[in-house]
């Protein structure tokens, strides 16, 4: 049975009313209606390039539809109106040939600003080599002797098979979790290089807005640095064939000290055996 | 006039005609080939639509309830071919074939057998297309864009694929040919290019654009069968090729192929404004030239498609500039249709319903396209449902709603009959909020983290999901209307006269309805 529509008393829909009217409100809700402000500065402005653009359409929205609905309302036969005759203008041809230019120059600045700054990867403080299969994922920590794969997570991958008899609500995170997550550095210039072995698939977190293309034969570059710990969740982008939409990303983002400890231990340093590291 | 509207159609046709089956088999009347035209894409419009109905089914919730995940993947890409190739540019095509002769007095299509060949070539495409989904590896599984590697995974399917996209590309050219040829040299007497109506215009343009790039598409589906079969490696990496190459060539086709399916929307559109505000289009000089700009830069923006795969920052811009360019013809002819309502008479029968629910809802998706164009955040909205919102709104309360409308608009022309005014606007109220509830809240899956494409999602997407295959099932189901308004107007109906609404202009007009089965033998002066 469908749940989370229904299950809910109206109180809690009055809170979910609440947090999805503060736009962009970061962490999953079953009502988010916007993209999230992310933990990066990079996904700052392009969130703040995003409701820049939604709002200006929006103006200009209201102001054409309101003529649009004026009219729809004022000037029709059954009001006895008399249809007026003219059929051109110049003048105002130019007029809004000529606005929406400059309106349009207006979006153009802060987004050539924005992908300037997205493009340079320059001056990096680690790097890790993204490769997606059919259908997870290999993370390499260049330089650091890590490299490990990561899948959906058996809880998600059990309940999604069809026919399961499985709750999805059961389940936590469900298809966004998986066995070994990436993990980083806070504050840290994090420069991902992305291919991959099969086919194409497409490397997204939104909360860092980094989406790059993983092609076989190419090798991409990204780059993020989040602000703040946490655990940040994404999915394949590019159609990948048959399980293109169970091969989840997360990524954690730990302090400096957490990170180097969990590097540490994946090069079995601290007695643990590094995780997984068979293909397939 | 009245007089001539009982002039009967059959009265006008050769002696020892054929009739039945043959008849249809080897028509060479525009209005038969337009007929056939209209009929083929009704059919492919709920081939399509049902397999669109299978996925909204598989993601009213979450979790996987009724098909396995590849067979989703065939659905989606079954699901846009069939639309595009089987649905939208054949209806187009019916209507060029119906209305352009009529509308710039020309006794036929210039070059009648070969309309009826490129007809006739489509029901063989189709099942071609359609019987893959019976065949080893199933149906084609890489979304309709056919990106290689994961193309190359198809089952036996694949040759099957690209013959009938061959085919289909082979009909769309014969076609464009026959239009092109009729406009330039079928002209009535005193119609310059700068008197034509505007669906002749767009038309026109239209054509171009298919000529154009077809070609491309073909090629590139080739390179992807001698890829597979012949041993170049065009776009396999381990071989020197490039993947990314066939996306380029493959959008370069694809970005005007967008503009095909929405240019002569724009035509209908223009003609049917006028003619329920009772006052001629406002900037008819404008209207064509934005047309001609749009088709222009349709050709300079492909890659807007494929910002994430890796392109120069110099590249990246220059898309990026050349698209958001795209928004000022395409408000210039909003602004215009306004200006048409603007102190007008306006009356509200179906057509005209239809008309404004498309300069509603296609601004909408020309505002999430603007979006769109923004590289920075074109990285957060690419490949995920925002994308599916927006080309669904451009496509289904755009091409769909301004084909529809056109339906309307000379169906009383095509049949002698008045449709049931009441139950097309019931049709038309189901479909607008069918629409609305389908694709609105796709918005939000988008913005909030879900890619297109999957057959299953995380439980925060539950909800909108849940709404989005209500409307689609509200907007589906209530299409059957418009089968029943439409057999109901070919089998009866109050007489249409000759003009049918309040003095619409048009030469269309000027033939008794329904049209018989020759028009303009004598070519019509134009003043």
């Amino acid at each position: 049975m469908p749940r989370s529509l229904f299950r809910r008393g109206p109180g809690a829909a009055l809170a979910t009313l609440a947090t999805l009217l503060a736009p962009g409100a970061a962490l999953a809700n079953d009502w988010q209606l916007n993209m999230p402000v992310g933990i990066t500065d990079i996904s700052a402005d392009v969130y703040r390039l995003h409701m820049t653009i939604l709002w200006i359409c929006v103006i200009i929205g209201v102001i054409v539809f309101s003529a649009m609905i004026y009219s729809i309302f004022r000037h029709r036969k059954s009001l006895g109106v008399e249809p007026a005759k003219f059929s051109h203008s110049t003048k105002v041809e130019i007029v809004w040939t000529v606005i929406p230019v400059f309106i349009l120059i207006g979006m153009a600045i802060p987004a050539t600003e924005t992908l300037v700054r997205m493009e340079d990867t320059s001056g990096s403080d680690l790097t890790i080599k993204v490769t997606g299969y059919q259908w997870l994922w290999e993370y390499e920590y260049l330089d650091e002797d890590v490299r490990f794969f990561s899948r959906l997570h058996p809880d998600s991958d059990r309940a999604r098979q069809l026919g399961s008899g499985i709750d999805p609500f059961s389940v936590e995170n469900y298809l966004l979790e998986v066995d070994n997550r990436m993990v980083v550095p806070v504050d840290a210039k994090v420069r991902l290089l992305l291919t991959a072995g099969d086919v194409i698939h497409a490397w997204w977190v939104p909360d860092f807005a980094v989406k790059k293309d993983a092609i076989p034969g190419f090798i991409n570059e990204v780059w993020f640095q989040a602000n703040e710990t946490g655990v940040f969740r994404g999915q394949c982008a590019e159609l990948c064939g048959r399980d293109h939409g169970f091969m989840p990303i997360v990524v954690e983002v730990k302090s400096q000290e957490d990170y180097q400890a969990w590097l540490a231990m994946q090069r079995g340093e601290l007695g643990d055996r590094p995780v997984a590291s068979t293909h397939r | 006039m009245s007089t001539t509207a009982t002039h009967a159609p059959a009265h006008d046709d050769h002696h020892n005609a054929p009739t039945g089956i043959v008849r249809w088999l080897t028509t060479t009347n525009h209005k038969d080939i337009g007929t056939m035209y209209l009929l083929f894409a009704l059919l492919m419009f709920f081939v399509g639509g049902a397999m669109a109905l299978i996925i909204r089914l598989e993601l009213f919730q979450p979790g996987l309830q009724y098909v396995q995940p590849e067979f989703f993947n065939q659905m989606t890409t079954m699901h846009a071919l069939i639309m595009i190739f089987g649905a939208v540019m054949p209806a187009f095509v019916g209507l060029a074939n119906w209305m352009i002769p009529l509308q710039i007095g020309a006794p036929d299509m210039a070059l009648p057998r070969m309309n009826n060949f490129s007809f006739w070539i489509l029901p063989f495409a189709f099942t071609l297309l359609l019987s893959t989904l019976f065949m080893p590896g199933g149906a084609p599984a890489s979304g309709w864009t056919l990106y290689p590697p994961l193309v190359q995974q198809t089952g036996d399917a694949l040759p099957f694929v690209i013959l009938a996209i061959h085919l289909m590309g082979i009909s769309s050219i014969m076609g464009a040919i026959n239009v092109v040829v009729t406009i330039m040299n079928m002209r009535a007497p005193g119609m310059t290019l700068l008197k034509m109506p505007l669906f002749t215009w767009t038309w026109l343009i239209t054509a171009y654009l298919l000529i154009a790039v077809m070609p491309v598409l073909a090629g590139a589906v080739t390179m992807l069968l001698t890829d597979q079969f012949f041993g170049t490696t065009f776009f396999h990496a381990a071989g020197g090729g490039d993947p990314v190459m066939y996306q380029h060539i493959f959008w370069f086709f694809g970005h005007p192929e967008v503009y095909i399916m929405i240019l002569p929307a724009f035509g209908i559109i223009s003609e049917i404004i006028p003619t329920f505000a009772r006052k001629p289009l406002f900037g008819y000089d404008a209207m064509v030239y934005a047309t001609a700009s749009i088709a222009f830069l349709s050709f300079i923006v492909w890659a807007h498609h494929m910002f994430t795969v890796g392109m120069p920052l110099a590249g990246q811009l220059f898309f990026m500039f050349a698209t958001m360019l795209i928004a000022v013809p395409t408000g210039v002819k909003v602004f215009n249709w306004t200006a048409t309502m603007w102190r007008g008479a306006m009356s509200f029968e179906t057509p005209m319903l239809f008309a404004i629910a498309f300069l509603f809802l296609f601004t909408i998706g020309g505002f999430s396209g603007l979006m769109l164009s923004i590289v920075p955040a074109d990285y957060q909205y690419h490949d995920s449902y925002f994308v599916v919102a927006h080309f669904h709104y451009v496509l289904v309360p755009g091409a769909v709603f301004a084909i529809m409308a056109g339906v309307y608009y000379w169906l009383p022309k095509w049949t002698g009959h008045m449709y049931d005014e009441t139950l097309g606007k019931i049709h038309f109220w189901l479909s607008v909020i069918g629409v609305n509830v389908t694709f609105f809240p796709q918005h939000f899956l988008g913005l909030a983290g879900m890619p297109r494409r999957i057959p299953d999602y995380a439980t925060q997407f539950a909800n909108f999901n849940m709404m989005s295959s209500i409307g689609a099932f509200i907007f589906g189901l209530s299409q059957l209307m418009f089968v029943y308004i439409i057999f109901k107007a070919i089998r009866g109906g109050a007489k249409a006269t000759a003009e049918v609404w309040d003095s619409p202009k048009g030469l269309e007009w000027t033939v008794p309805s329904p049209a018989p089965h020759h028009t303009f033998d004598e070519a019509p002066q134009v003043k």
